[in-house]
């Protein structure tokens, strides 16, 4: 009885569907491909009406300049530095300080909130001291000041919800491990960590999309060597008028990562944030 | 192999005492069962013995070796887990060898035991599948391989049977009997299930608020309940405990209860006061010839409610206005209302201080 009213009501209303599908598509990809476009107009084209879907003469230069004369490869590559090296160390640390507290009580019923709660504070709050603790200590504009930076930005996060991703593991099979013959550790690395990786992952891209976003702190932080990518974005928007292609240049090449790590991901993604819901 | 031996062993949590100073011998190829209500300190226990939780007070020897200080790896247990606790990320092969990679054991040595403890729960054919394409059962017998493939010391089971279904259930027990039959090894076994206790145990050591209230063989504890919290948790039915009064006749000691005089073949110790009269079913039975058997007294019964069970039927009637169930003969009996002569073995009745509820 169920099955057929389902498969019914699943195929009911194709019209409808497709509408709603099609303007969603719309929506989203109209943006992204007006993006495209502009980054590869002539400059007259970029504001011309009718607009130019389909420019005649499809042009590089913007990424040429994007990357080179505005310096974004250097951006891009300090992004990449900065963004990868405090992910791992974010997912390295968070896994372990939220296998602390899932399986240990560590620092009682407070400190899992307590570092949740690092992130209810305004940045702008912090990034003045922040400054000036930098300069003083030589990490003003270096990749390692950026780098710790972020990743003391992206651990609450990563911890918060790697800690949710334990806490719901039962203890039982690190338990039989623990008599099964492995230490602590071979418990935690061997039964542990691959229960937990759809909750590492999930928790990784998070914190990679943080900091491949950010620009509060990197613009405070950076100025001409450590500087990230979204920093560079500045100097297409200037008294003179706006570098809509190279804007949009670079904004096309910044999209790369954050789409291969999502295609990459996908298939975690899907159940780390889903968190218990789905149980062996 | 090896004895386990627990001496004034406690297990506090902040104030909450689960375990309170026991004192336990468990002689090598034992099969010794813990049982008792939830929250007792059964699990507990066990896993202190594990290793799993450290003891706050006293200690534990395993084989003569005091393993208080030692890590569950190096106690040489193996344990099973109510809820099988398989590796989901492992094949079966992988999980029941787990234990043995874990301990460097050279890879043909696994493959080799790893074979044997499958071919011995008839599970070879399962070894390349994942723990979530086995049904209940067979996670379980997936679990046991696991402890049986390292020959451990002592095996430790914490409810493995509860979650599986009543027909499995019974399966898995004879299987889990003819198991310590075969490798002969200790073996402590947690259940709150008053059946699995009776039916595997050489042992059963009663627990209540972290205290032992009775051990000794199941039929010890079935006779012999020190108390009537041990006689109200073996057995099934459970056993009719009703208030009265301990006197002493002309023709011997009695039991009164209400205008009910049921007299007792032995005098216990002591002065007339008030009891408890423990009655199990099979004590009660339909009257038969002119006069009781010796031991027992014959008492007039109206049959109040009949539940057959196929072989047998529980017939509940009032005794001094106290309901007591005889198990009957299953065509002893036909209809509620149902007058017949009862005959009571008060031989083999318990009785208990109706104060301190311990047997007299």
């Amino acid at each position: 009885m169920a099955a057929p009213a389902r498969r019914r009501r699943r195929r009911a209303p194709p019209f409808a569907r497709i509408l709603l599908l099609g303007f969603f598509l719309v929506f989203v990809f109209v943006p992204l491909y007006w993006m495209f476009n502009t980054s590869i107009k002539p400059s007259d084209d970029y504001l011309a009406i009718p607009p130019v879907w389909f420019p005649d003469a499809p042009t590089l230069v913007h990424y040429q300049a994007a990357l080179f004369t505005y310096r974004g490869l250097e951006g891009l590559i300090n992004s990449l530095i900065i963004s990868l090296s405090a992910t791992v160390l974010s997912a390295l640390l968070g896994t372990l300080m939220a296998y602390s507290l899932a399986r240990f009580n560590t620092g009682g019923q407070h400190l899992s909130f307590w570092v949740l709660s690092q992130r209810f504070l305004p940045p702008i709050g912090i990034v003045l001291p922040v400054f000036l603790i930098y300069r003083n200590l030589g990490l003003y504009d270096t990749h390692l000041g950026m780098i710790f930076a972020y990743t003391v930005f992206t651990l609450p996060v990563s911890v918060w919800m790697m800690f949710a991703y334990f806490r719901q593991m039962p203890r039982s099979m690190e338990e039989a491990a623990l008599v099964d013959g492995c230490t602590r550790w071979q418990a935690f690395l061997r039964v542990a960590v691959p229960l937990a990786a759809p909750g590492i992952v999930a928790a990784a891209v998070f914190a990679f999309i943080a900091c491949w976003t950010e620009f509060f702190f990197a613009l405070i932080l950076t100025s001409q060597n450590a500087f990230t990518l979204p920093t560079v974005f500045r100097a297409f928007i200037g008294f003179q008028g706006a570098q809509y292609g190279e804007a949009a240049a670079l904004a096309m090449v910044s999209l790369v990562p954050s789409i291969a790590l999502g295609v990459l991901a996908q298939r975690h993604l899907v159940r780390g944030l889903t968190l218990g819901a789905v149980r062996g | 192999m090896a004895q386990v031996r627990i001496a004034g062993l406690s297990k506090h949590y902040g104030s909450f005492e689960a375990v309170r100073g026991i004192d336990l011998d468990i002689p090598d190829g034992e099969f010794t069962v813990l049982v008792g209500p939830s929250g007792c300190g059964k699990s507990t226990l066990l896993r202190t013995i594990a290793g799993l939780e450290e003891a706050s007070d006293g200690t534990i020897e395993i084989g003569g070796e005091i393993v208080n200080d030692l890590r569950p790896r190096d106690r040489d247990v193996a344990m099973v887990f109510q809820d099988y606790a398989l590796y989901p990320h492992m094949t079966v092969a992988r999980n029941i060898g787990f234990g043995l990679r874990a301990r460097k054991m050279p890879r043909a040595e696994v493959a080799a035991r790893v074979d044997e403890a499958a071919r011995m729960l008839g599970i070879t054919r399962l070894l390349d599948r994942y723990p979530r394409q086995l049904s209940g059962g067979q996670r379980q017998r997936v679990a046991i391989g696991r402890a049986i493939v390292r020959s451990p010391r002592v095996f430790l089971f914490d409810e493995p049977l509860s979650n599986l279904d009543a027909q499995l259930r019974d399966e898995m027990r004879s299987e889990i009997k003819r198991l310590h039959q075969e490798i002969a090894t200790t073996m402590i076994y947690v259940t709150h299930d008053q059946i699995e206790a009776m039916t595997l145990a050489d042992r059963i050591v009663l627990m209540r608020d972290g205290l032992i209230e009775q051990q000794g063989s199941p039929l010890e504890l079935f006779e012999r309940p020190v108390s009537t919290f041990v006689a109200g948790f073996l057995g099934s039915p459970r056993m009719s405990i009703m208030p009265g009064t301990l006197a002493r006749t002309g023709a011997g000691p009695v039991i009164r209860l209400g205008e009910t005089l049921l007299p007792l073949p032995r005098a216990p110790a002591g002065d007339e006061r008030p009891v408890l009269l423990g009655l199990r079913p099979e004590h009660l039975t339909r009257a038969q010839g002119p006069a009781p058997a010796e031991g027992s007294c014959r008492v007039e019964a109206v049959i109040e409610l009949i539940q057959p069970t196929g072989s047998r039927s529980y017939a509940t009637f009032r005794l001094a206005g106290e309901p007591v169930m005889a198990e009957l003969q299953a065509h002893d009996v036909s209809r509620p209302g149902e007058r017949m002569e009862i005959d009571v073995n008060m031989a083999r009745a318990s009785i208990f201080d109706a104060g301190t509820e311990r047997a007299i």
